[in-house]
């Protein structure tokens, strides 16, 4: 193929994340020929950007905690639109992923007994995280990393794949380019492996990197695979409010797993005010149950700072709303308070918590030992994503797999904290293991030419337009703004209606993009080819959240503002139709089996 | 809001020059937010790497006025703005464009460093007893976010260009180095190629790459210098010698 580099793969990952890394090396280890995607450099994907811990009923620190458990708190916050064999697998098998990561080298914080470390986090009945201080997500990615550059796979490093190549009905491959020369590259595979992270980049506030654009997502639908439950999207409850330019980074959950406590301007801690029903039961009397549960306490409950994300995201909103919020619109979150009651407190805040240390000393300059955090909702993660099968991880395009972030169906309405890391492992093995034995059993594919002279026309057309065309920055920050107004947090049908009308603007205005200089690390000339997954979902999450007439999880209808029952049974599921248009259709989940659903009822 | 200028370096392999660029800045910026506000409105092309801006991937190093930093942990009010800003790409690296530089020897040296080998485990679902207390030291070199700040700031990389050639691993892969060898559960015995091929003894201890750390890692402290330590006990203590002749030495 004249004019591209092109490459040969049994499996293709695209995407070098823990679900990317983890499905890589199971297909290596599978003995097929690997390639693995990534759009930046190896080892700095989002998912160093965890913090909290992966999920995991090892039971080290709480006897009493089971698969069974897991599965239930997942479904329980998920509020059942979870795909609950995904949500059986995970719980079953979280267990297993961990314990390997520390046979490749990882290494998580011990308990006394010399065992691996877990801790509280919202949503989850007992101490389930396994965890590095806060920075759990870079010891998973490195620990891949350093294991994987050893298993024989090939690593393509700041590749960007703008498309997928079928051949009939089937995967063929892969056309991307690479940012450092901004050459084609071809990619052939029978199997491809979509492990693409997050779209946060949909919208202004967002804790996510520049990377989280949806990619896998768009790339799956524009092939024709489904897509599910893209109007939940989370929004994580403490994110920096100040200074701006910050604005959107994460604050760990695990500053309220530690024993951090979120106040308004008053110094009223607003999170005992309201229990959600489905929780009534669950959650401590009063703060000083509240601390004996986060020091481990086992006849204690929970405080109410570790209830769901979309409940504490909805609560701190309500705050700011009604005129109590922080001097920069948000929430006072404290764990200086602590000193009081830990000796040798600041020090051990330090420990449990020192990349916020660093974070807040360096970014806003604020000593988190001393002073309460300014913190409030950002955009944070997508439930919704390509819908896979819950063994194998293959979409309705045969040959096209996704795992981590980018598929569906283990969270439902509302991912718990830590749920996304063992998601990364359980599913990015299942989803390498699947592809390796997919590819075995079906020769390297044909990829039709005229195709790939058309997917590097349009990659090009920006520089056509390089003296009348729109600047790419000012399209991506009017969607972002567009996200964050009309499809953000509290959502109605007037300012949905409002953000599909101007999203059909916007995607005429990015067909006019235009950008100049050269193809050689060109940021214009990416943000722009990144302009098509992010209108893509975009899209799909406003479409969905409009369709969706209740408020559940994630997703709040202002206009709609209770659960309603019918809605709990089915997902919403969006196809590319013949015209080339989205349609939404709704399918039906099916219903839990016996055994699980006894699971679910002994669980309360 | 305040305006200053700022003296960026544009180029390519072939050559390049400081151009300078005036603009505005808010409060609590940092140097990257100036960096992509100038892309935004002045420089499209401009070529920058970044990934989380949280000091958490290690993408966005650079040298400003002069010094190893990532660039979105380096505040504005840190630095004096009655004179330009410069921001230069690393140079112990070959430049791609602008501000980005060719990293990919940091991960030829890391592939060529011999991998986690650990014993059998202890428990019977493949885990190991460790203690807290035995995986501190190894957990501190965990820290590291691959930024290779330290890698650009060892004149043994800087002036020398020894880690291009094969002959310094530099740094960040003693680190990584130190954090295996440390390891409770790690086997492998990495000492010969650290004297012979890694090229620990070049190192004479400036603890340059300590001060750039933006993990704070107590690089030269708590990993070299150990490393160091080990080398010349196998290699060069004549007493340890005899004793490992006779059969009474441990692997030093």
């Amino acid at each position: 193929m004249a004019g591209f580099e092109t490459r040969q793969y049994d499996v293709l990952v695209i995407g070098a994340g823990g679900a990317g890394l983890r499905a890589a090396i199971e297909a290596s280890a599978a003995g097929v020929r690997v390639g693995l995607v990534c759009k930046s450099l190896l080892g700095k994907a989002h998912t160093v950007m965890a913090e909290g811990g992966m999920a995991a009923a090892l039971a080290n620190v709480d006897e009493r905690d089971s698969w069974q458990v897991h599965f239930a708190d997942t479904l329980r916050g998920g509020q059942y639109l979870n795909q609950w064999e995904m949500a059986e697998y995970h719980a079953r098998e979280a267990p297993a992923r961990v314990n390997e990561l520390e046979a490749w080298g990882a290494l998580f914080d011990r308990t006394r007994e010399g065992r691996i470390l877990q801790r509280n986090f919202g949503g989850h009945a007992y101490p389930r995280l396994a965890h590095v201080g806060d920075r759990t997500g870079l010891e998973m990615i490195r620990t891949l990393q350093d294991h994987g550059i050893h298993q024989g796979m090939t690593v393509h490093m700041e590749v960007t794949v703008t498309t997928l190549l079928k051949n009939g009905e089937g995967i063929a491959g892969a056309f991307g380019y690479d940012r450092n020369r901004g050459r084609f590259q071809v990619y052939r595979a029978p199997a491809v492996v979509l492990a693409t992270g997050g779209l946060g980049k949909a919208y202004k506030i967002t804790s996510n990197s520049w990377e989280c654009t949806g990619d896998g997502i768009s790339l799956a639908y524009h092939a024709g695979a489904r897509l599910k439950d893209m109007e939940f999207v989370q929004f994580h409850p403490t994110g920096m409010v100040w200074p701006p330019s910050v604005r959107g980074i994460l604050v760990t959950e695990g500053v309220r797993g530690e024993g951090g406590v979120l106040t308004n301007r008053e110094g009223r801690r607003f999170m005992f005010d309201h229990i959600p029903d489905l929780y009534k039961e669950l959650v401590a009397d009063d703060p000083e149950e509240g601390w004996r549960y986060v020091t481990g306490d086992r006849d204690a409950r929970r405080p109410p700072e570790l209830l769901t994300r979309d409940h504490v995201a909805r609560m701190i909103l309500a705050e700011v709303k009604a005129g109590r919020g922080s001097p920069h619109g948000g929430a006072f979150l404290d764990i200086a308070w602590i000193k009081d009651r830990v000796p040798k407190g600041a020090e051990h805040i330090k420990r449990k918590l020192p990349s916020m240390y660093h974070q807040f000393q360096q970014l806003a300059g604020l000593d988190i030992t001393e002073e309460p955090m300014e913190v409030g909702p950002t955009t944070h993660y997508a439930m919704g994503g390509v819908q896979v099968a819950s063994d194998s991880q293959m979409t309705n395009v045969p040959g096209l797999f996704a795992a981590g972030e980018c598929a569906t169906g283990l969270h439902g309405a509302n991912r718990l904290g830590g749920n996304s890391l063992s998601d990364l492992i359980v599913f990015g093995k299942r989803a390498g293991e699947y592809a390796a034995r997919y590819a075995k059993a079906n020769g390297p594919p044909t990829i039709p030419e005229a195709r790939l002279d058309e997917a590097a026309r349009e990659a090009l057309a920006p520089f056509d337009r390089d003296d009348t065309g729109e600047g790419p920055f000012q399209i991506q920050q009017a969607l972002q703004e567009l996200m964050q107004d009309c499809v953000g947090i509290i959502r109605t049908e007037a300012e949905l209606d409002r953000a599909l009308g101007a999203l059909t603007d916007l995607r005429e205005r990015a067909d006019r993009v235009g950008v100049d200089g050269n193809r050689e690390w060109n940021s214009g000339w990416h943000t722009a080819l990144d302009l098509v997954p992010l209108l893509t979902v975009s899209e799909a999450i406003a479409v969905t959240a409009r369709e969706r007439t209740e408020s559940r999880g994630a997703h709040t209808r202002d206009d709609y503002p209770d659960k309603d029952p019918a809605w709990g049974k089915v997902n919403l599921v969006i196809e590319k139709g013949e015209d080339g248009l989205m349609r939404v259709v709704r399918e039906e989940i099916p219903p839990l089996p016996r055994e699980l659903a006894r699971i679910i009822k002994e669980q309360g | 809001m305040p305006a200053t200028t700022f003296r960026i370096w544009r180029g390519n392999s072939d050559g390049g020059a400081l151009q300078d660029y005036r603009t505005e800045y808010s409060e609590g910026m940092v140097v990257l937010d100036v960096v992509h506000k100038i892309q935004a409105e002045q420089a499209n092309d401009l070529a920058v790497r970044w990934n989380c801006k949280a000091g958490k991937c290690g993408s966005c190093s650079a040298e400003v006025n002069g010094k190893p930093k990532l660039m979105c942990m380096t505040r504005m009010n840190t630095l004096p703005v009655d004179r330009p800003v410069t921001i230069q790409p690393m140079q112990a690296f070959p430049v791609e464009r602008d501000l980005v530089t060719d990293v990919s020897v940091n991960y030829e040296i890391k592939e060529r460093i011999r991998p986690f080998k650990p014993r059998p485990p202890d428990h019977e679902d493949g885990t190991w007893k460790m203690h807290q207390s035995d995986v501190e030291r190894s957990q501190e070199f965990r820290k590291c976010i691959e930024c290779f700040l330290c890698q650009d700031v060892c004149h043994v990389d800087r002036d020398h260009h020894y880690h291009l050639e094969g002959r310094f691993i530099g740094p960040r892969f003693f680190i990584h180095t130190a954090c295996l060898d440390m390891h409770p559960a790690d086997t492998e015995d990495r000492l010969a190629d650290l004297k012979e091929r890694d090229g620990v003894g070049y190192c004479n201890i400036t603890k340059c790459c300590t001060v750039v750390c933006p993990e704070h890692i107590a690089i030269t402290d708590n990993a070299i210098i150990p490393l160091k330590e080990r080398v010349a006990d196998r290699f060069y203590d004549p007493v340890a010698k005899v004793l490992r002749v006779i059969g009474i030495g441990g692997r030093g």
